[in-house]
């Protein structure tokens, strides 16, 4: 054993740097502990947006996609579709979506971005089944109204932009998913400017 | 020959002297009444976790395609898996009771305030631990009220601004609550919070033995030794560890050991705490719907929401407030407050009298009002959120945080009873 006296300005020194490299590695070594509860490949894949090529849907038309296990319906509304969606606003729940229920860029009156193009997750938000399209004939369900969502289950009512009427089983106005437009035939659903 | 074997290990592990000094030679104060059982209860409720626990594991398959069959296949086919299941799930909740009276206990006798600070941060510590265990237990079962609650709980981090998405994602490892959510749980919920849980009984355990126990009175037990002679001092025929006394420069009053006082006295409130715990077993496992919900009958399913989504019951209190305040993130904030709040008594209690015997009428009141809040807010919880019930959820989370507020200022003041010299 040496007996030279204790340098203590470098001992303090090594101590301190010693302990912030082990510091680091410590951090380090959280990474996969932490990063291993990040969603794994297979469940970003089953979870991934999907696209919808929108360039052939008609006038009235509904197309299906499936995104993440549940139906999200597209429709292009007409202008007479369109024209409905203010008038009923006493005879519905939540006229205004105040439930959160949709990003905030659809908590309009048509809840879309573009008025014409509906995108909409197409479960019933009473017991989770997919409500029926009805294109003319709505009048059945809901006086002086041509078209509309009608769940066959418990008969529950949506409008042409899925806002749920008073009265009916479900709670809540239809949930529209996140989504956007690539060009004006292309949509992606399940993601938009905010995730991407 | 068992006394060489145990000088054999005493030379080699203090294990005689470590017991003395915890349990034979421990003073604990001669007036404790029934509210210091449920210290002891909440141990016992542990262990009864830990081992119905381990043999739940034994059958439970915990993924999202097995959970509710397994958990049915041992209420069904497994030789008392019905009883060691509702020991578990009934436990659960008999937790939450013995834990709560124990922590109204501290309240009522000031037992946070210095030196004890520290002790109520640990007590505190494992209730957070406590609240997280029981909450990822109860997804465990896979059925709709595990689901859709897991779904409400969780979604409450997605209110933290930036952040809050991402670390929802986080949480559930999916976009949606999946079998890689209630894998994670159950890992977390059989290992890693037990563990915690164990370790900070331990803490807080160790913390109590070195400031010793509270009592209803409030005052202390050891004193310094000045030499005067204290009359009828029931600690004079027992002997304490030489760790309390520091070797003469204490002197302990009106304290008796642990062993065999207090360890008998536990077992009474073990038989009678038992006595209401069986009963619930046996004739009311379900506790009314209270302690498993009629919707957990069912199993969990993603497409169809329950119509009334109430967590259990001993959840309830905290729920209330975070409904009632209008905002999602103040709401998140305030269920926050609410906790943190219980932790920093020891710091908003400025008075110098510990127990509510000696203080004054206005506290003994105030005292009174957290405990109906709490209850109130308790019940307000369970009910479906109307306009009328959201209003008194609103005016109780006021009274809630008003203990703590005129605590705070009247209790620096206090007009207080002078305290007595020795236990009665």
């Amino acid at each position: 054993m040496s007996n030279a006296p204790v340098d203590h300005g470098r001992r303090r020194f090594l101590t301190i740097a010693t302990s912030v490299v082990g510091g680091v590695g410590a951090i380090g070594a959280a990474v996969p502990f932490i990063a291993s509860w990040n969603p794994s490949e297979k469940a970003k894949q089953a979870g991934a947006a999907v696209t919808a090529d929108i360039s052939k849907l008609e006038d009235g038309q509904l197309i299906r996609v499936e995104w993440r296990g549940k139906p999200v319906w597209i429709v292009k509304r007409t202008p007479a579709m369109l024209e409905t969606l203010t008038k009923f606003d006493d005879k519905l729940r939540d006229p205004a979506s105040e439930e959160p229920q949709q990003p905030d860029y659809a908590k309009n009156t048509h809840r879309s971005k573009k008025p014409e193009i509906f995108v909409a997750v197409g479960i019933c938000t009473h017991l989770g089944c997919s409500p029926t399209y009805i294109m003319k004939d709505f009048e059945a369900q809901v006086e002086g109204m041509p078209s509309g969502f009608f769940c066959p289950c418990h008969g529950s009512t949506y409008d042409m932009a899925g806002r749920v009427f008073s009265g009916v089983p479900a709670p809540t106005n239809l949930m529209i998913p996140p989504y956007m437009f690539v060009d004006d035939t292309t949509i992606i659903i399940g993601e938009d400017e905010g995730t991407a | 020959m068992f006394k060489n074997l145990m000088s054999w290990i005493e030379y080699r592990m203090p294990f005689m002297e470590k017991m003395n000094l915890h349990v034979m030679q421990y003073p604990a104060p001669k007036n404790f009444n029934f509210w210091y059982f449920f210290g002891s209860l909440a141990m016992l409720v542990l262990v009864n976790q830990i081992l119905t626990g381990i043999w739940l594991t034994m059958n439970f398959v915990p993924s999202a395609e097995g959970a509710f069959a397994s958990v049915e296949y041992i209420m069904r086919d497994v030789e008392y898996g019905w009883l060691l299941r509702y020991m578990h799930s009934t436990g659960a909740s008999a937790f939450f009771v013995v834990v709560y009276l124990h922590m109204l206990r501290g309240m009522m006798y000031g037992s946070y305030q210095k030196p004890r600070e520290l002790l109520w941060i640990f007590g505190m510590l494992i209730f957070l631990v406590l609240m997280a265990e029981a909450f990822m237990g109860y997804l465990l079962p896979w059925g709709q009220m595990s689901f859709w609650g897991a779904q409400v709980i969780i979604s409450i981090f997605g209110v933290i601004p930036v952040i809050g998405d991402d670390l929802t994602l986080w949480i559930r490892g999916d976009y949606v609550i999946s079998g890689a959510t209630l894998n994670r749980f159950f890992a977390l919920h059989v290992i890693a919070l037990p563990l915690v849980l164990v370790v900070l009984v331990f803490l807080h355990i160790i913390a109590l033995h070195e400031v010793g126990s509270n009592n209803p009175d409030g005052i202390d037990v050891k004193r310094e030794n000045n030499g005067e002679k204290i009359e009828n001092n029931v600690s004079d025929k027992f002997t304490f560890h030489q760790y309390f006394t520091k070797g003469g420069k204490k002197i302990i009053v009106d304290a008796i050991p642990f062993h065999p006082y207090y360890t008998v006295k536990d077992i009474v409130g073990v038989v009678g705490f038992l006595f209401i715990f069986c009963f619930v077993i046996f004739f009311a496992p379900e506790g009314g719907g209270y302690f498993l919900e009629p919707p957990n009958f069912e199993p969990a399913n993603p497409m169809k929401t329950p119509d009334h989504i109430a967590p259990v019951w001993y959840f309830t209190p905290f729920y209330a407030i975070l409904r009632a305040v209008p905002d999602q993130l103040f709401g998140a904030i305030f269920m926050f407050l609410a906790i943190l709040f219980l932790a920093l008594l020891p710091w908003l209690d400025r008075c110098p009298v510990r127990s509510v015997r000696y203080r004054s009428t206005l506290h003994k009141a105030n005292l009174v009002n957290f405990c109906i809040s709490f209850v109130a807010l308790g019940v307000l919880g369970v009910l479906p959120a109307t306009p009328f019930y959201t209003l008194l959820a609103q005016i109780f989370s006021f009274t809630y945080f008003a203990y703590f507020g005129l605590l705070w200022f009247y209790s620096k003041n206090e007009k207080t009873k002078p305290l007595p010299v020795r236990l009665s």
